[in-house]
């Protein structure tokens, strides 16, 4: 008989919910807004109800991927971080700076947030940010 | 109270009366729910309050149903309130629980919390503990339903138009057992509308709630709205304990008078 409740926080926005997720025999099966949290007080949203569901889907995207010929095909962290770069480069050189444009989001952290816009600000040269809550 | 109640719960663990103890347990400063299947687990158990009594309950009973059909020749205690005491005597009724595999272990509500739900018996029928509130009639409904049915309309609309559909009333009540959802039928409740029509998505789910709810008071402590869905829901109950004498979970056998076809 093995069933837990681990205490998380949810990935949908920067609110920062927390939640339990429950957990039998290893796989999670519900979610139940944490009544303790400062932040929620045993509150979500329709998302964070619902945050059990897409961690173990089995459409999510485990690996890079990159179309090929019309084809979405798996393809190497390295594979896809050459073309990426190569691609940004080479537009960057044809048609400036401001021709590029990045999108971040909310569900990750600030830090991470924080190094997007350093790379679009001082690597790329442009101001063109902005974030997933916005789309 | 709560050292009897753990020295109790251990008893029944460690006779092998029960497999595990569905209850709660204080961990890194919050409390949650918790299947306690080792006795010497039971140091961290919680009742439930947090910064005030019963502030940091949780649907129990839903995990419960959830627990034993996935290990249904277990059997399981599991802490109860009055509410919670309601709500299996419903889930016996429903068919969702089987009593013999299920046992409870009742505590009585403090005075303070008995006033807060405006419950009128806020302890379970068997306590592993003594001391019991009185029962609280209800003033909050007697105050709506003083008012003139224009303003009481008004009230009413102005409180459900906050709603965000989170569908949280739904997915923490203990008594919503249904495979399919009225509220997630399309020709009911508009799919991507928000708010959702009103009053329609309210009285649907009051209406379901009326010979059903245990007045537990969860889906108002979920609610991002502050809807109160608990007076609301006590105002449904009232009508079928006025037209059929009947109320979820207080007496333990009774079936649904809305589950019998009559003349
Ligand atoms: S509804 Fe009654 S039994 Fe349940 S927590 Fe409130 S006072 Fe206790
Ligand atoms: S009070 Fe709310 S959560 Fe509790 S049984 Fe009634 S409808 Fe369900
Ligand atoms: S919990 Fe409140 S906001 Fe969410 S669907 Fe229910 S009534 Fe609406």
């Amino acid at each position: 008989m093995d069933y837990k409740t681990v205490l998380t926080t949810c990935t949908y926005c920067g609110c920062g919910c927390n939640m339990y997720l429950e957990v039998m025999d290893g796989r999670i099966t519900g979610t139940i807004p944490c009544k303790t949290s400062p932040i929620n007080e045993g509150k979500l949203c329709i998302k964070g109800w619902n945050v059990h569901e897409f961690v173990q889907s089995p459409k999510r995207l485990t690996r890079p991927m990159l179309r090929k010929n019309g084809d979405l095909t798996e393809v190497t962290w390295d594979e896809a971080l050459d073309f990426t770069a190569s691609r940004i480069k080479s537009i960057k050189e044809k048609h400036g700076n401001d021709s590029i444009a990045f999108l971040t989001s909310a569900k990750v952290t600030n830090e991470e947030n924080f190094l997007l816009q350093k790379f679009a600000r001082a690597a790329v040269g442009t101001n063109n940010i902005d974030h997933c809550a916005r789309l | 109270m709560i050292e009897e109640i753990k020295k109790q719960v251990r008893e029944l663990l460690t006779s092998g009366t029960i497999k595990g103890f569905l209850g709660l347990r204080e961990i890194d400063g919050h409390i949650a729910p918790y299947l306690f299947c080792d006795a010497e687990d039971m140091d961290s158990m919680n009742l439930g309050d947090y910064k005030k009594p019963g502030d940091a309950r949780y649907p129990l009973n839903r995990i419960l149903i959830h627990l034993l059909s996935h290990y249904p020749d277990e059997i399981l205690g599991v802490l109860v309130r009055g509410c919670d005491q309601r709500g299996l005597n419903g889930l016996y009724s429903l068919n969702q629980l089987d009593p013999e595999k299920v046992i409870p272990v009742g505590i009585p509500c403090p005075p303070e919390l008995a006033e807060a739900c405006e419950c009128s018996r806020p302890y379970p029928e068997n306590r592993a503990v003594d001391g019991q509130a009185e029962g609280y009639s209800n003033q909050t409904l007697a105050r709506i339903a003083g008012l003139d049915i224009g303003k009481r309309f008004e009230y009413w609309m102005n409180e459900f138009a906050r709603c965000i559909k989170c569908y949280g009333c739904r997915d923490i009540c203990p008594m919503c057992i249904c495979r399919e959802c009225s509220l997630e039928c399309g020709d009911l409740v508009g799919k991507g509308d928000i708010p959702p029509e009103n009053p329609i998505f309210h009285l649907i789910r009051a209406v379901h709630m009326a010979d059903r709810c245990v007045d537990c008071g969860l889906c108002a402590e979920a609610c991002p709205a502050d809807i109160p869905l608990r007076t609301l829901y006590k105002k449904v109950a009232d009508i079928v304990k006025k037209e059929f004498d009947f109320q979820a979970g207080y007496q333990p056998d009774a079936k649904s008078p809305l589950n019998v076809l009559d003349q």
